[in-house]
């Protein structure tokens, strides 16, 4: 809004300077005539004009250097339309004037009044149209600037604006300093002039758009040169004579050149322009194919795109993609069938051409002389290229022309780029699928994760007769461990330890269904056999096959002191026998849960008894414990287990299981533990009655 | 990591996989089997005297097929197990489930009973 109001205020300065100087030059031209000595400095028109010029200059300023919105043509359309406004102002003027007869250089007051007003109109509209001009070649010249050509434009600049001061002192128009002044500014002008980049990226179009109004613009320029002329001609009055202004003839000069030199240049780039025009369309082609990978969502998207760009790109007649992926394997056609890209693949492989398109070899080939013998084909020329992911072969992008000897190096470099970047774009493409495909995993994991320790139990049932201490540690992948206690009555306890197979959100969710099945079936004080058919006619129904569960489960009873207890293929139970002295693993039978996917499964598991004394232990865990690794590859076994145990018989669970899992760390030698490590210790003790 | 060999012998079809079936590895396995007896194998032997290791994922294949196998009536016969395998599949109860021969010689026997 400031700069629209700034230049409306300069219009109007422009507007007043300019009937301020019709009034002085008037007054002048007036005391000449008259004979009467002058009331006003004869210098002042001079300096009139040039605040008149100064203004002009910056209302352009604004109007045309600062407004970014303008392209190239609409800068010549600003030219000729302040070009068209003058001339045609300046014929009305003509018109008028042939109309009311011409006014004779000696006739009165009034008629070299008369024409000294058409003058300065003319005067005012060329200095109006050679600064427009100025402006807008100002903006041309200066497209695609470097730093020397900024300065260089400035110094221009500055020096006219020094000229119009000049002008204000000196009025002894040409003396040598003045000739010396303007092959200056010519000279730099001319300089100048030679930076017309901005005429390259114009497209057909618009360059005959430009040489129209280019024509248009140098006719008007010398038009209104000629008008101005021969007015100053007719006046003949050495004040009011406006010509030898250094700044204007100057201005006129720079801006003739420059129209000239543009008006040329273009007319000489016109045959070349559809090569730039094609180059800028690789660019933009190559742009979308390196773009492709954010806004399309397949690879196939990037192959039809570099099959569309190569076609376009070098012009050929058709052309196909194929992928190589066996999985995946697709012929990508474009204005050629299937049948005939097979036939021509057919017929090169029948030639034993050992070219690209046995997807043997990475160099590009014209295979073109190959393509003579298939006469079938309406094809004379072929190119074909590897497209590379990580340095494997994914495809063969194969170009066609019916021409013979239709492809040039030229092409053959722009295809192999696109080539190129397409394969660079798939290998985008697949890394962040990766990534994403990783990331959701990893969330999946996290999960999985949460809800399997939320699965097991915060507190365990503890008895006067025993101490139950667990523990479970799943290694990075989420495992499917399980151990729960539940009081049947003041005499029951049921236990269960269980794995999982398997890993992941499947896993947890297998074991909350294990969780279920226990927390249901056990309430019943249920013998564990049945507690274990039971628990497979549930399963079934909910793993899928090769998905099973192996568990133990356990009945202790405080009042006989025995436990019953069931195993479905679950790591056997260490069992510490204070009495003996001695720790044994127990040898019974059990298919685990899920595995016999019938009624028989009843046959499969067994139960068992024993009666326990004061001072036993119970070592249960899962496979992930005997399974453990060193880094020599080592496993962790069960005689460790068991030696390891006996190291710490006397202490507490809470205890032995610290020394256990320190010991078994110890052994893998590593943090991070590569399955899930869980125990469950129960020992029992002499029972403290409270008397 | 596990590399799986084939081989054919007197219109059996003998399995050989080599080194260790985990969660990932199972798949291969798993595949194996299902083209043995796409291809029409009545008659299929498990070399596990190259299986150094065997997670849970890698039994529930052989488990998988119990059903089918025992539906079509095909055989399958593993043996040849070392000792830490052999324990692995005795804990699961799948001695109980699967025809498990001590060699090769055991095996061709177990798989040509009627």
């Amino acid at each position: 809004m400031r700069a629209k109001a700034l230049s409306r205020l300069l219009f109007v300065i422009g507007v007043i300077t300019w009937i301020a100087l019709l009034f002085t030059d008037l007054s002048v031209v007036f005391s000449a005539k008259n004979g009467l000595p002058q009331e006003i400095p004869t210098w002042l028109p001079g300096i009139i004009l040039n605040l008149y010029l100064l203004t002009l200059y910056y209302y352009y300023k604004f109007k045309i250097d600062r407004d970014e919105q303008l392209n190239f043509v609409d800068l010549l359309w600003r030219v000729f339309a302040a070009g068209l406004i003058a001339t045609v102002i300046s014929l009305l003027l003509r018109l008028v004037e042939n109309l009311f007869g011409a006014a004779t250089p000696d006739g009165n007051f009034f008629s070299l009044a008369y024409k000294e007003v058409i003058y300065l109109i003319n005067l005012a509209l060329l200095s109006s149209f050679l600064l427009a001009s100025f402006a807008s070649w100002k903006r041309l010249i200066l497209y695609q600037k470097s730093k020397w050509l900024l300065r260089g434009w400035s110094f221009f600049e500055y020096a006219l604006l020094i000229a119009l001061l000049y002008t204000c002192f000196d009025r002894t128009p040409n003396d040598t300093l003045y000739l010396v002044l303007l092959i200056f500014f010519i000279v730099v002008g001319l300089i100048l002039s030679a930076n017309m980049k901005w005429v390259a990226f114009l497209n057909f179009r618009q360059k005959w758009t430009s040489l129209l109004l280019l024509l248009l613009t140098i006719f008007y320029l010398s038009y209104l040169i000629y008008t101005n002329n021969s007015l100053v001609e007719a006046l003949r009055m050495g004040f009011t004579d406006h010509r030898e202004h250094l700044f204007i003839q100057s201005l006129t000069i720079f801006v003739m050149i420059y129209s000239i030199f543009s008006f040329l240049v273009i007319l000489f780039n016109l045959p070349t322009t559809s090569v730039f025009e094609q180059k800028l369309e690789e660019v933009v082609n190559f742009q979308r194919i390196s773009q492709s990978i954010q806004t399309e969502q397949s690879e196939e998207s990037v192959y039809n795109i570099l099959l569309e760009t190569s076609v376009s790109s070098v012009f050929a007649d058709a052309g196909w993609l194929e992928t190589k992926d066996v999985a995946t394997h697709r012929v990508f056609t474009y204005r050629i069938t299937e049948k005939e890209a097979y036939d021509i693949i057919a017929h090169l492989k029948s030639q034993n051409v050992t070219g690209i398109l046995d997807q043997g070899q990475d160099k590009t080939k014209n295979l073109s002389k190959h393509l003579a013998a298939l006469r079938s084909s309406r094809f004379r020329s072929i190119l074909a290229f590897p497209i590379f992911v990580k340095g494997e072969n994914i495809g063969t992008l194969a170009l066609l022309k019916e021409l013979p000897d239709g492809f040039n190096k030229e092409m053959t470099k722009i295809v192999s780029t696109f080539a190129n970047q397409a394969g660079i774009s798939i290998e985008n493409f697949r890394l962040l699928e990766e990534a994403l495909q990783g990331e959701r995993y990893k969330e999946e994991l996290k999960i999985a994760k949460t809800v399997q320790k939320s699965l097991l139990p915060q507190v365990l049932e503890q008895d006067a007769q025993f101490d139950i201490a667990a523990f479970s540690e799943s290694a990075d992948e989420v495992g499917g461990d399980y151990y729960d206690t539940l009081r049947i009555n003041e005499q029951e306890t049921s236990l269960i330890i269980a794995d999982v197979s398997g890993k992941g959100t499947t896993a947890a969710f297998h074991m909350s269904q294990m969780k279920g099945i226990f927390h249901s079936l056990a309430q019943d004080c249920i013998e564990p056999d049945e507690f274990m058919a039971r628990s497979n006619k549930a399963l079934i129904y909910c793993l899928e096959r090769g998905s099973f569960i192996s568990a133990i489960f356990f009945l202790i009873n405080t009042q006989n002191k025995t436990v019953r207890y069931s195993r479905a293929g679950h790591c056997p139970v260490l069992y510490y026998s204070a009495s003996k002295d001695k720790a044994e693993y127990f040898k019974d039978k059990g298919v685990a849960l899920g595995m016999v996917r019938n009624n028989s499964y009843r046959n499969f598991v067994e139960a068992n008894e024993f009666t326990y004394q004061p001072g036993d232990i119970m070592v249960l865990y899962t496979d992930g414990i005997t399974e453990a690794k060193s880094v020599k590859g080592e496993e962790f076994g069960y005689d460790r287990l068991a030696a390891t145990f006996m190291e710490v018989k006397t202490l507490e669970p809470k205890q032995i299981q610290d020394y256990l899992i320190s010991k078994l760390y110890e052994f893998s030698g590593t943090d991070n533990i590569n399955d899930d490590y869980t125990t469950m210790i129960v020992k029992f003790k002499t029972e403290h009655k409270p008397i | 990591m596990v590399h799986i060999k084939r081989l054919q012998e007197d219109g059996i079809d003998i399995i050989t996989p080599i080194g260790e079936i985990d969660a990932s590895s199972s798949i291969e396995l798993d595949l194996t089997i299902a083209k043995s007896v796409g291809e029409g194998f009545t008659k299929v032997l498990v070399d596990c005297g190259a299986l150094e290791y065997i997670s849970s994922a890698g039994l529930g294949v052989f488990m998988s097929y119990i059903d089918e196998f025992k539906d079509k009536n095909l055989k399958m016969v593993l043996f040849g197990m070392n000792e830490k395998v052999a324990n692995t599949f005795e804990i699961l109860g799948l001695y109980d489930l699967l025809t498990i021969a001590p060699d090769k010689a055991g095996a061709k026997k177990k798989v040509n009973e009627v």
